[in-house]
């Protein structure tokens, strides 16, 4: 060999510059961000008129993709954790049902009955994170079994009880609750009067609420979701136990050899994954004043997608809270935006499947980027 | 090796049983400091419960284990790490998807205090893994480059890197060279050298006798779960090695056949 092949010492000549794009192209928020401007460009086009940018449309599409990613974040965390947690919506059925039961049929007040299912809630996550590390099992078979036994319970429950499956009559056990304000209250109404007398955002014409902004202040969820966006996403990059979830994810057995705690962290995202069902599921049963046992149907599938749309593997190990987050937007926006746009409601599942497997497809291209595989 | 140190780590007559199967039978070695001690054997003959045992993965059935002249009951791999007994795996030392940085700091992440929070301290991780890297003569593009771009050589070294520089007293390598190419053996067995000459005490398990010779200051050969006695380096030669780890007679026999190539 002579030394014009030697490479030098500070550079490997087989390996090229990795350009900016591909840089960029890495950060699995990207596929997030992108389709997040598509979708606003799309409905800002075809759909400004329509009311879906005026104060209300705002609200309508916001509160959607907050209920979209108050479950998001939760299957996000647990999926770069490495498992999948199917009985979400059951979940959501599940809790909300425990809410209505306690707080009107055994007349509990309303702050105890959340405390109550919340931990009865983070303890079934609990059961489903202990069973998959205990057993070895595939998690999409055990949250499985969880998904038809929540659900089960949730139609049986009121069915022998009240001998119905909806129970109403939360809103008015709820009056002044304190605990019940922090799920289904709206905060800065203020600011909204304020906006509304100065004409930014509009006010009733008529009626008795005259002069009252048609929006009156930022509904708690809209608070949930963005504040567990923020904190899912410090916990995940900025803490150790982030550091934990990520290596649990990427190769169990490698994390165990480093000393970490995988089944601890594995169990608590279960029970983090359980946590933010039971949020979505306050939230709702306050915003309606009742729960039914059909609550929920198919949000596990739904909160996986806009994960995976957020650029997360499905294999785990990798991914983002704010690309779940954005997930979560571009869902909402996109259902929404549909409706005010006139197009056909069904086509929103079109429009999901084509975006999943879109996603799915850029995101193990990405992977191979990353490990170098090829 | 230097005979005026008391050996750091001490395994005497080691005993494990899987139900009716005897892994091992009455292993002993010892270890120590600054010497790189290779363990040999084929497939099968124990190499991997011996040292799942050092390490605290296994309890042994009978016999003892002395660290620095104290006898010890390791209950999990924590206790031994904690101790100063590392492992490096074949194949499960670094999670390909994490960086570098990540990689070199799990389960010792660094962290700062904001208020009553405790954060990762990645910018000094991040510091801490370039300093390290460049000693190993490994140049990354930066801290938060994948694991997975790196060279299964460079990967070893980044794990053994990792395990020296969070205090391993007893550094214990399990095939590092096994899926090796020929020049990033030679890198790793390099990075083994270096470690070795900073006082730790190497235990390198593998079944070629030439990576073995390459590094090695004494060698073990285990043979279903017996010892086959320890050697210095000198008085032994690769062909004696050869034959003990295949258990003698039939591989010469094949060796013939095979016109000595093996």
């Amino acid at each position: 060999m002579t030394s014009a092949t030697q490479p030098t010492a500070n550079s490997d000549e087989r390996v090229k510059e990795i350009s900016n794009f591909r840089n960029a192209l890495i950060r699995p928020e990207l596929g997030g961000i992108v389709g997040t401007i598509a979708v606003f460009t799309f409905f800002l086009l075809f759909a400004f008129d329509s009311g879906m940018f005026n104060s209300q449309g705002i609200m309508n599409w916001s509160q959607i993709s907050a209920q979209f990613m108050i479950i998001a974040v939760g299957a996000c965390l647990l999926m770069i954790a490495g498992e999948f947690d199917l009985s979400v919506g059951s979940m959501i059925g599940f809790a909300g049902m425990l809410i209505a039961i306690f707080s009107v049929t055994l007349g509990w007040p309303v702050w105890m009955a959340i405390i109550v299912t919340f931990v009865i809630a983070v303890s079934i996550g609990a059961l489903n994170g202990f069973i998959v590390v205990r057993t070895g099992l595939p998690s999409f078979i055990v949250t499985l079994a969880f998904l038809f036994i929540l659900r089960g319970f949730a139609i049986y429950l009121p069915q022998t009880i009240e001998r119905k499956t909806i129970i109403g009559g939360v809103g008015d056990a709820a009056q002044g609750d304190w605990l019940a304000a922090v799920f289904g209250g709206k905060i800065f109404t203020g600011f909204f009067q304020w906006m509304g007398d100065n004409g930014i955002i509009a006010v009733f014409e008529r009626g008795t609420r005259k002069g009252q902004p048609v929006v009156e202040g930022l509904p708690m969820l809209i608070v949930w979701a963005i504040a567990l966006v923020i904190v899912g996403h410090i916990i995940l990059t900025k803490t150790r136990f982030g550091n934990w979830i990520f290596a649990a994810g990427g190769d169990a057995e490698a994390a165990r050899n480093s000393g970490v705690p995988v089944d601890k962290v594995k169990i608590l995202m279960f029970m983090f994954t359980a946590f933010c069902a039971t949020v979505f599921a306050t939230c709702q049963v306050m915003e309606f004043g009742g729960a039914g046992s059909d609550r929920g149907v198919l949000k596990e599938f739904e909160a996986i997608i806009a994960v995976v749309i957020g650029g997360a593997l499905l294999t785990g190990g990798y991914g983002s809270v704010i690309g779940a987050g954005l997930g979560a937007l571009i869902f909402g926006v996109v259902q929404q935006g549909l409706f005010f746009a006139g197009v056909e409601s069904s086509l929103f599942r079109v429009f999901l499947g084509v975006i999943l497997l879109g996603a799915v497809i850029l995101n193990t291209y990405i992977r191979r980027i990353i490990t170098g595989e090829r | 090796m230097n005979p005026e140190h008391a050996p750091l780590i001490q395994m005497k007559n080691i005993e494990k049983h899987f139900g009716r199967v005897i892994a091992l039978a009455g292993v002993s070695v010892d270890v120590f400091p600054g010497e790189c001690h290779c363990l040999l054997g084929d497939n099968g003959a124990g190499k991997s419960t011996f040292i799942k045992t050092m390490s605290g993965v296994h309890k042994p059935t009978n016999g003892e284990i002395l660290f620095e002249g104290k006898q010890m009951h390791f209950a999990d791999p924590r206790d031994a790490i904690s101790a100063g007994i590392a492992t490096v795996h074949q194949h499960l030392a670094m999670i390909p998807l994490m960086s570098v940085s990540r990689n070199f700091f799990m389960g010792n992440e660094p962290v700062k205090k904001i208020g009553p929070m405790k954060f990762f301290d990645h910018d000094y991780a991040n510091k801490v893994t370039m300093e390290e890297m460049r000693k190993m003569g490994i140049n990354l593009r930066g801290p938060d480059q994948a694991v997975g771009t790196l060279s299964g050589g460079e990967r070893q070294t980044v794990a053994i890197a990792r395990a020296v520089h969070f205090g391993a007293k007893v550094l214990i390598l399990d095939e590092p060279t096994s899926a090796l190419g020929v020049r990033q053996t030679a890198n790793v067995l390099a990075t083994i050298d270096k470690v070795r000459k900073q006082g730790v005490a190497v235990v390198f398990i593998t079944h070629n006798v030439r990576h073995a010779l390459a590094v090695g200051d004494r060698f073990t050969v285990l043979n279903r779960g017996q010892t086959l006695g320890t050697s210095q380096r000198g008085q032994i030669t690769p062909d004696e090695l050869q034959d003990m780890m295949a258990g003698g007679q039939e591989l010469v026999a094949l060796e013939g056949s095979l016109g000595g190539t093996v």
